[in-house]
């Protein structure tokens, strides 16, 4: 059955803050294979501008998409997430992702499609750190997969 | 922020150094990890062959992680990336042995924009098939 469109352009609370930890970077940059000095060495990351060690590009949706889970388990929309795929990911920087952030995410339902029985669900995580200033946005788009005939 | 590469220094064209990565089932776990997605299909090959698929599959984000690689490689401040977006258009299957797949990622600069930026259009492909779509990051350059 498709979703319900009157949740388009629902808002979620935000989540509690989430804390950066320079060796949560360093676990995930490790696990990314990527030697890049700016996610380690808090005087690399000085030396190219930034105030502590950076998190790579992508580290950030670990963040959002445990934040869109409010959305994906609102029994109101009822999301099959077991038929759910990844569709899309896209990401705006104001500036990285650091160690010592506390970063809180707000999600937002932009679109809900229905295309040849597959329900498509666009999310906005929009992150903010303890400043309240923006951070980063995260678009993530899931599919949910027709149900085969029974 | 400081990109190591000038504005005034790529064209539209401009092709950044190309590279490979190695994706195996010991990868996955650690990247299972460090992410905090711990889906079996990630790592578990009865629980993947049961929903339809043929094999354990890398993260897409991993994918993701890895390909963007060619863009922070080459400014050398992974800070200069503005945006960052792709599709996820066909799975990395990840066969449980020690090759594991090889992912090849490619990028060339798509169009030069205002504020020093550039947009990188990339390519990554797996077994020959393009397994990332619509992927393009804007970066900003000294």
């Amino acid at each position: 059955m498709a979703l319900d469109q009157s949740f388009v352009g629902r808002t979620y609370p935000p989540t509690d803050p989430y804390e950066v930890g320079r060796e949560k970077i360093r676990e995930f940059a490790e696990a990314v294979g990527d030697a890049n000095p700016a996610y380690t060495d808090p005087d690399a990351a000085k030396a190219l501008g930034h105030p502590d060690v950076i998190a790579p590009p992508t580290f950030v949706f670990a963040i959002t998409f445990k934040a869109a889970g409010q959305v994906i388990q609102d029994p109101q929309l009822g999301l099959d997430y077991s038929r759910v795929v990844h569709g899309d990911q896209k990401f705006s920087y104001v500036r990285p992702v650091r160690a010592g952030d506390r970063l809180t995410v707000t999600s937002t339902i932009e679109a809900i499609k229905s295309l040849a029985g597959n329900d498509i669900l666009d999310i906005r995580g929009e992150v903010h750190d303890e400043a309240g200033e923006h951070v980063v946005t995260a678009w993530t788009k899931l599919v949910a997969r027709a149900a085969e005939e029974a | 922020m400081t990109a190591k590469i000038s504005y005034s220094d790529v064209e539209v064209g401009t092709e950044l150094p190309a590279q490979t990565f190695t994706v195996t089932r010991a990868t996955l776990v650690r990247y299972a990890g460090a992410s905090g997605d711990f889906n079996p299909i990630h790592w578990n090959e009865k629980f993947a062959r049961e929903v339809g698929l043929p094999d354990v599959i890398a993260h897409g984000m991993f994918t993701m992680a890895e390909a963007i690689r060619v863009v922070t490689d080459w400014t050398g401040d992974p800070g200069a990336v503005v945006e960052y977006g792709v599709r996820f258009t066909k799975p990395v299957v990840v066969p449980n042995d020690d090759e594991g797949a090889t992912v090849e990622v490619s990028g060339k600069i798509g169009a030069k924009l205002d504020d020093h930026t550039v947009r990188v259009d990339l390519t990554a492909t797996s077994a020959g098939q393009k397994i990332l779509g619509m992927s393009r990051a804007v970066v900003r350059l000294a």
